[in-house]
C-alpha cells in the first residue's frame, strides 16, 4: 500500500463486507457512468521520501540566494529560531479551528494575544483573530466604511497605498459596487487639502490612508480624522505594525479602523506568502469586524477559559447577511506574530526600527553621493526610500542581481526604492552601493 | 491536557527581554515631532525561556490531527505529512522576495507550473490560479470571475446566485461579498438538489450556480448531468465548491461534470496542515474560456500562500498517480464503514451510499424515558471529547436539528475507526442509562462548558493589565 493509508487487502475486505458492498467501485454506484473517470492521471509515479526531498532541493538551489534591498509591502525582517521551533508542535499545527473549546485552549489562548498585541500596537479597542493579508484586510476595512454609513457609497483611497493594496480594493469594490475615488498625493504624502475636497463633494463613507506609505514615506495625517468625522465617515489606516513601536499608532491619529499586513513581525519573504492581515477597530465597530474573534469568559467551574465569540456575524451562522465570507484565517501565521512580539517586547522592536532607520539613511546618504540619484521627496521615512535614478533602472538592477543584490525596485513613476532592515549590515550596504559606484565609472 | 492559566502578558517583567540584535552602528533615531509614538505599546516584557515554556504549555491544552482522531465533517482533516514541512521550511525558498523577477525565482516558477498541471490533471479544469489564501476566498475569487464573465459579455442582468438549501455558509456569505443575491434551491427529501425547484429559478438574471458534490450530506448530486444542462441552457455558469473534493479523487473530475469554475483546499483534499484555521489556499480552476479572466484576478498581496502550495505539491509528488486515485475510495470506504457501524443507534436521515462524508440526526429515539431527549448532539459531542476524539462537525448542514457530520478520510486505520464506534454506541447506552453524564460533559479536559452568552453579552477580546 502506501505509507499514508493504513489499510491492508484484508481491512478492505471486511470493511466491505460489513457495508456490504463488492468493491470499491461499488462504492461509486450513484454516480452516472459518464462521469466516472477512467483515465490515468496526468501526473509523474509516486516519489520516494528521498526523491522527493531530492526534487525540491533540485527546485531550490535554481534560485540564486540575494541580499534583500526591497520592500513594497515584504520585508526581510530576522525570524527568530524559537518561532518556527513553536509554530510547529504540531498541536497548534494540526490543529483546525477551535469549534471545540474545551480542547483548544492554546489556540484560543495565543489568538486572545494576538489580538492584545495588535490593539496594543495599534492603540485600537479591539481586534479579530486574524484576516488572510494587508490588502485583503484593506478592502474588509472598506466593505465597514460602507455598511457603517448606510446610505453613502464612496470611498477614498490614497494614491500613496501600495499597488497590492490598491489593486485588491478595486476587484472588491467593482463586485460589491462600492466607488473607489483616490486621493492624489502631494509631495509623496497623501493631500488633506484633495481629502478635504473630495469629502466636500459628498457620499463619502470613508477613506484608507498609509501611515507608511508605497514610497517609505511617514505621513502626517494630522486633521484627517476631524475632516472625515465631520463627514460622518470613518478613518482607516494601512499600516505597518513593526513600525507602529515608534510611529505615531492609528488611535492616535484618530482611526476609526486600523488594518496591515503583520509579515513585517518576523514572517519570512516566503515569496509572498503565507502572511497574516490584522484588522483593529474601536469598540462601537466590533460587531462589523469580520472573520473569528476569540473573547474570555469562564467554564462551568468558573475557570477563565476562551471561545470563538460575536459568531453571529459569521457566515455558519447568519450565511448571506454575514459580515464577511471568511471562515479560514491565517491562525497559525498570527501566532507566528504573537511569539515575534512576546520576544521582542517593547524594546526589541524598537531597536529593529532604530538599526532599520539608521541603515536606511545611511543607505541612502550613500547613493546620492555616488552622483547616480537624485532625491525625489524632501519627507520623513523610516526603512524604505525612493530615489531617481539617472542611470538606466534595468541595467541598475541587472548589476545589482549580478552582484546577489535584489534592490532597486522600480516603481510607476520610474523611481527606484530601496529598503533596509536590521538584517542588513552596514559591510553590505557599502557592497551595494560599490558597485553601483563602479557600476558607470 | 492539563489546564495552564497564563497569558504571556502576566509573565511580564520591566527589564527582561527575549531577543539578541546586532548592536546599532548608525546613529539614533530621529523622528520629526509629531510622528512618533506617544506612549510604549504593551508588549511582554519576557525571556526566551519564558516564551518556550508558555507556548509549549499552551500547545498540551490544544486537540490536533497528531493527537488523536479529528472526524470534522467537511473539514478533511487527513494526516499532514512531515516531509512537506520539511520543504516548506527550506531557506532557498522562505528568503525569497514575491517582487523579484521571475527570472530569479525558476525554482518557483517550476512549482506553481507543476502545480497548475497536477491540479488540471485531477480536476479536468483547464488553468488554476493561485492567488486565492483559503476556501472562501476561492469561492469569491470564482464568483468574481463569473461575474467579469458576464460583464465582459454586456450581460449586466445577472446579479442572482444559485444556491442550495444545504451549502456551506461561505457561499451565500462569498456571493454577497461578491455583490450577488443569493436565491435558495431546495434539497429534496433524499438530500439532493431539487431540479424541479431548480428550474423555477432559472432565468436571464442567474449569473450561476454553486454547488458542492458530494454535497454536505455526503451525498453525490446524481442529477448533475442535467442540472449543468439547465444552467447553461439558461446563460449561467457552474461554480464547484472543491470543499469536498477528497473522495472523487481517481474517481470523478469538476471539468468532466461541466463545472466552469471550481476551487479546492489545499489545506483539506492535499493535506496541508489546517493551523488551527489557516493559512489555507484555495487556488481556483476554470475552464478554457475563463482562463483569460482568472489571470487578471488579484485577490491577495502577491501570488498567494506560497508555503502552502509547496507543501501540497510535495503531496501530490509523494502520492503519484498510482496512490492519489486511492485516496478517494479509501476515504469513502472509511465514512460508508462508520456509517453503517452506527445507523441502529443514532438516527440516519437518509440511508443511501455516502461519500467520504454523512451526516446523523442525533441519537435514535428508543422510546425510553431519557431517549432522545435526554442528550443533543452537543452533549454526545461533548462526551467524545472525554475518550479522546476529536467531535464531528455539529449543528450543520441547516437541513437537520440535530446533525452531525463525520468525515474520518483515508488517513484513518480501521482500528480507529473501530474505537470511535464504540465510543460512540458507549455514548449512545450512557444517553439511556444516565443522560446527565453526557449534559455535564467534558469532565477530562482542561476546562469544562466555556460560557458562551457572558462572553457574547460583555465582550472581552484583549487582555488588560490590573491597575
Amino acid at each position: 500500500m502506501f505509507q499514508y493509508f493504513p489499510h491492508t487487502g484484508e481491512d478492505i475486505r471486511r470493511m466491505l463486507e460489513r457495508i456490504g458492498a463488492d468493491s470499491l467501485d461499488a462504492l461509486y454506484a450513484d454516480v452516472p457512468e459518464r462521469f466516472i473517470y477512467r483515465g490515468e492521471y496526468d501526473l509523474p509515479a509516486a516519489m520516494s521520501e528521498q526523491q522527493v526531498r531530492d526534487f525540491f532541493e533540485g527546485l531550490a538551489a535554481k534560485n540564486p540566494k540575494l541580499k534583500v534591498f526591497a520592500g513594497a509591502g515584504a520585508y526581510d525582517h530576522y525570524t527568530p529560531s524559537v518561532i518556527p521551533y513553536i509554530t510547529s508542535r504540531s498541536e497548534f499545527l494540526t490543529a483546525y479551528t477551535p469549534y471545540q473549546s474545551e480542547i483548544s485552549q492554546g489556540t484560543l489562548r495565543y489568538i486572545f494575544e494576538f489580538q492584545t498585541v495588535i490593539c496594543s500596537l495599534t492603540g485600537m479597542d479591539v481586534s479579530n483573530a486574524s484576516m488572510y493579508d494587508g490588502p485583503t484586510a484593506a478592502a474588509e476595512a472598506m466593505r465597514i466604511c460602507v455598511s457603517q454609513a448606510k446610505k453613502k457609497n464612496t470611498v477614498l483611497v490614497s494614491a500613496t497605498l501600495l499597488p497590492q493594496v490598491l489593486k485588491v480594493m478595486e476587484v472588491y469594490a467593482l463586485n460589491a459596487g462600492i466607488r473607489l475615488v483616490r486621493i492624489p498625493a502631494e509631495g509623496g504624502q497623501t493631500s488633506l487639502q484633495a481629502l478635504g475636497e473630495l469629502i466636500a463633494a459628498g457620499d463619502v463613507a470613508g477613506a484608507v490612508v498609509p501611515s507608511l506609505n508605497r514610497y517609505g514615506i511617514i505621513e502626517d495625517h494630522a486633521g484627517f480624522a476631524d475632516a472625515l468625522h465631520a463627514a460622518g465617515a470613518l478613518l482607516v489606516e494601512y499600516c505597518d505594525p513593526s513600525a507602529l513601536a515608534v510611529l505615531k499608532s492609528p488611535a492616535e491619529w484618530g482611526a476609526d479602523v486600523a488594518v496591515g499586513d503583520g509579515q513585517p513581525l518576523g514572517i519570512p519573504l516566503c515569496y509572498g506568502g503565507p502572511y497574516v492581515g490584522f484588522m483593529a477597530c474601536r469598540q462601537a465597530l466590533i460587531r462589523k469586524l469580520p472573520g473569528r474573534i476569540v473573547g474570555e469568559t469562564v467554564d462551568k467551574d468558573g475557570k477563565r477559559c476562551y471561545v470563538l465569540t460575536l459568531q453571529a456575524r459569521e457566515q455558519h451562522i447568519r450565511r448571506e447577511k454575514a459580515s464577511s465570507n471568511i471562515c479560514s484565517n491565517e491562525s497559525l501565521m498570527a501566532l507566528w506574530v504573537t511569539v515575534y512580539a512576546a520576544l521582542m517586547g517593547p524594546e526589541g522592536l524598537r531597536e529593529v526600527n532604530e538599526i532599520s532607520y539608521g541603515g536606511a539613511h545611511y543607505l541612502e546618504q550613500q547613493l546620492l553621493a555616488t552622483g547616480k540619484f537624485e532625491k525625489v521627496f524632501d519627507a520623513p521615512f523610516l526603512k524604505e526610500f525612493v530615489l531617481k535614478p539617472l542611470v538606466p533602472v534595468e541595467e541598475l538592477q541587472q548589476k545589482l542581481l549580478d552582484a546577489g543584490f535584489f534592490g532597486a525596485l522600480k516603481t510607476e513613476e520610474g523611481y527606484v526604492s530601496f529598503c533596509v532592515t536590521e538584517k542588513r549590515t552596514r559591510a553590505e550596504i557599502d557592497q551595494l552601493v560599490n558597485v553601483i559606484r563602479e557600476g558607470w565609472l | 491536557m492539563k489546564y495552564y492559566d497564563k497569558l504571556i502578558f502576566e509573565l511580564s517583567r520591566p527589564g527582561r527581554k527575549g531577543y539578541s540584535l546586532p548592536e546599532n552602528p548608525y546613529g539614533p533615531m530621529l523622528l520629526p515631532a509629531g510622528l512618533g509614538r506617544g506612549s510604549k505599546a504593551m508588549l511582554p516584557e519576557v525571556s526566551e525561556p519564558d516564551v518556550v515554556r508558555h507556548y509549549t504549555n499552551l500547545s498540551q491544552m490544544n486537540f490536533g490531527v497528531d493527537t488523536g482522531y479529528y472526524p470534522l465533517g467537511s473539514c478533511t482533516m487527513k494526516y499532514n505529512p512531515k516531509i512537506n514541512e520539511e520543504i516548506a521550511a527550506m531557506p532557498a525558498f522562505q528568503g525569497l522576495h514575491p517582487l523579484q523577477d521571475e527570472a530569479t525565482v525558476p525554482g518557483v516558477k517550476a512549482v506553481y507550473e507543476g502545480m497548475d498541471k497536477a491540479l488540471c490533471a485531477i480536476t479536468g479544469m483547464k488553468h488554476f490560479i493561485f492567488t486565492p489564501c483559503a476556501g472562501a476566498h476561492g469561492e469569491l475569487t470564482g464568483l468574481m470571475i463569473i461575474r467579469e464573465y458576464h460583464r465582459r459579455r454586456g450581460d449586466l442582468a445577472r446579479t442572482k446566485i444559485i444556491v442550495p438549501d444545504s451549502a456551506h455558509g461561505t457561499n451565500p456569505a462569498s456571493a454577497a461579498v461578491c455583490g450577488l443575491e443569493v436565491v435558495e434551491v431546495r434539497s429534496t427529501e433524499n438530500g439532493l438538489v431539487d431540479v424541479a425547484d431548480l428550474e423555477k429559478l432559472l432565468g436571464p438574471d442567474i449569473a450561476g450556480i454553486m454547488l458542492t458534490n458530494p454535497n454536505t450530506l455526503g451525498l453525490f448530486e446524481r442529477e448533475i448531468g442535467r442540472i449543468a444542462e439547465l444552467v447553461h441552457a439558461c446563460g449561467g455558469l457552474l461554480y464547484y465548491d472543491g470543499a469536498n473534493m477528497n473522495p472523487l479523487l481517481g474517481m470523478v473530475r469538476p471539468g468532466d461534470m461541466d463545472f466552469d469554475v471550481m476551487h479546492l483546499n489545499l489545506h483539506k483534499t492535499f493535506s496541508t496542515p489546517h493551523g488551527g484555521g489557516g493559512p489555507g489556499s484555495g487556488p481556483v480552476g476554470v475552464c478554457a474560456k475563463l482562463a483569460g479572466i482568472a489571470d487578471t484576478m488579484q485577490v491577495s498581496g502577491f501570488h498567494g500562500n506560497f508555503g502552502v502550495i509547496l507543501r501540497a505539491y510535495a503531496y501530490i509528488l509523494s502520492l503519484g498517480r498510482e496512490h492519489v486515485k486511492m485516496a478517494g475510495k479509501l476515504s469513502v470506504l472509511n465514512a460508508n464503514y462508520i456509517k453503517e457501524s452506527l445507523k441502529d443507534c443514532y438516527k440516519l436521515p437518509i440511508g443511501s451510499v455516502c461519500k467520504h462524508e454523512f451526516v446523523f440526526d442525533g441519537l435514535v429515539d428508543d422510546g425510553s424515558a431519557t431517549g432522545k431527549a435526554g442528550a443533543t448532539t452537543l452533549d454526545v459531542a461533548k462526551r467524545l471529547l472525554d475518550f479522546g476524539f476529536h467531535a464531528p462537525t455539529i449543528y450543520f448542514p441547516l437541513l437537520f436539528h440535530q446533525a452531525m457530520m463525520i468525515e474520518p478520510t483515508e488517513t484513518e486505520s480501521p482500528e480507529t475507526l473501530d474505537a470511535f464506534i464504540e465510543v460512540l454506541r458507549k455514548i449512545a447506552a450512557e444517553a439511556a442509562a444516565d443522560p446527565d453524564i453526557l449534559h455535564q460533559a467534558p469532565h477530562g479536559t482542561p476546562v469544562s462548558r466555556p460560557d458562551e452568552t457572558r462572553a457574547a453579552r460583555t465582550p472581552v477580546v484583549k487582555y488588560t493589565p490590573a491597575v
